[in-house]
């Protein structure tokens, strides 16, 4: 499985990538497309709502089953990825690039506190 | 422990996602399953159903055993090779399974059952003909058949594909009308599946599988999961038992009434509830109107005539659109527009009669 390491991860297999902006971008591990299968259907959170950390705030519906989808840390949703509802294949082809949205963080240092690369190979079993 | 088909470790080569499947450890897909859906709708695919059970009623008395055992009438089979779908009932009409019977001879019917029933079908089925050797004297003997293994290849090329690769498999099986089989020495051919597509289920000794499975793929039938094969079916508007229906409900509340011969004379296990006791509920198919969702088992559905329950729910490859089945209330019709709940939402679907495809083509607008 592909795990860039250049991102943070949660070990619910949401991946954070780091802005130049302040803000941090979420989407889904490749190993969660690998094992959701088909994406058809995402469901992501209202554009200004404030979530708190592993909060549900978006769903990704395989054809196989529904998942949650958790805010690795706290903030402010700032930007959806709208391609997704016509397109939620998209996550399936290449899930570092079909982000899911994008928060602005109500702790600048919280995204260093995730699991780094080799942390989150380690919990999926590919360390 | 897991048990495993003879197939098992050629699925692992090919990178399968494995799962358990009713103990059994089973492919679930071997990369996108909505593409192995598109394969056996559009050219061919195939599945590894060796978990299911094959059991084999051999010596005199099969039909007259199976006439009281099975919901639905086996004197329909006449010619050798005809396949019947029956369920198997409870006295009180519950579904203890669904399965296919071949009539090959007098004394020789082969049954095929799910493989997590099949040892209960065969506890059940045992003390049923041990009810009738105190009464009427010998019965056939249950013969389950646990060293053959089973390969469905289905699909629009999926009978001249194993034509290509068995050698004699053309000459003992190009006459098959559907829903017929014919024997090929230790193996065996039935023009079957579970797809609503054209294409064989193979049933042959457990030490050819892989090599008959290596051929298929050689000559391009592609490998489908059972991730393919529930989309497939549900398209289909084919029942899965333990989730459209099992031993709380009855064959006329799913769907099956057509495979339930209420006309004849004929008494079977079940006959006497099903009489007494019109059915409430029925199973029908939705598709999903509104975005938002995937239709899935126990979403609740609201009708003008009360609640329901969807049983089974995907999105459809074919339709581009999630399709399910439901037991709603008697009065509900094709065309009604009925609310499912989904997360937080309501959302709009229509009722529709099934099957939503079949041969290759969307049968629902």
């Amino acid at each position: 499985m592909n795990v860039p390491a250049n991102l943070r991860y949660t070990a619910s297999h949401e991946w954070v990538k780091n802005e130049d902006d302040g803000t941090v971008t979420i989407g889904i591990t490749d190993h969660a497309q690998s094992a959701l299968g088909d994406l058809v259907y995402v469901e992501l959170p209202a554009l200004g709502r404030t979530v708190a950390a592993a909060e549900a705030c978006a769903v990704v519906e395989s054809v196989k089953a529904a998942s949650d989808i958790y805010a690795p840390l706290a903030g402010e949703v700032v930007a959806i990825n709208e391609a997704l509802a016509a397109t939620p294949e998209a996550v399936n082809e290449d899930a570092y690039a079909a982000w899911l949205f994008k928060l602005k963080p109500a702790d600048a240092a919280a995204v260093g506190k995730l699991l780094d690369a080799a942390a989150y190979e380690a919990t999926i079993g590919e360390a | 422990m897991q048990r495993q088909t003879p197939l098992n470790a050629v699925h692992r080569a090919a990178g399968a996602r494995m799962v358990d499947f009713g103990g059994w450890d089973m492919p679930v897909n071997y990369g996108s399953q909505i593409e192995e859906h598109h394969a056996v709708r559009n050219a061919a695919g195939m599945f590894d159903v060796s978990h299911m059970r094959v059991v084999d009623l051999e010596g005199p008395g099969g039909r007259d055993f199976l006439r009281c055992a099975l919901a639905n009438n086996v004197d329909k089979l006449r010619v050798p090779g005809k396949a019947l779908y029956s369920c198997l009932l409870r006295e009180d009409g519950g579904v203890i399974d669904d399965l296919i019977v071949y009539f090959l001879r007098e004394d020789f019917f082969r049954l095929v059952v799910n493989a997590g029933t099949a040892d209960k079908d065969i506890a059940w089925l045992r003390q049923l003909l041990a009810a009738r050797v105190a009464a009427s004297g010998p019965q056939p003997t249950l013969v389950p058949r646990e060293d053959l293994a089973m390969i469905a290849m289905q699909g629009p090329q999926a009978r001249a594909k194993l034509w290509q690769v068995l050698p004699g498999s053309q000459a003992c099986s190009a006459a098959l009308q559907p829903f017929m089989g014919a024997v090929m020495g230790d193996a065996f051919i039935g023009r079957t599946g579970y797809t609503g597509e054209d294409g064989f289920e193979v049933m042959l000794p457990a030490a050819r599988a892989a090599a008959l499975w290596n051929a298929l793929a050689g000559a391009g039938v592609r490998p489908c999961g059972l991730g393919a094969r529930d989309t497939l079916r549900l398209e289909a508007g084919m029942n899965l038992y333990g989730q459209d229906m099992d031993e709380t409900v009855n064959p006329l509340e799913s769907g099956l009434a057509w495979t339930v011969d209420l006309a004849s004379p004929r008494d079977f296990v079940g006959k006497a509830a099903l009489v007494a006791a019109p059915p409430a509920r029925q199973l029908t198919g939705l598709v999903l109107v509104d975005k938002g969702g995937v239709l899935r088992a126990h979403q609740a559905v609201h009708t003008a005539q009360g609640t329901g329950e969807i049983t089974s729910g995907t999105f459809s490859p074919t339709l581009n659109q999630s399709i399910a089945l439901a037991r709603l209330p008697i009065g509900v019709a094709p065309g009604d527009s009925v609310r499912v709940a989904i997360r937080d939402k309501q959302l709009a679907a229509r009722v529709v009669k099934p099957p939503f495809a079949r041969h290759g083509k969307a049968l629902v607008p």
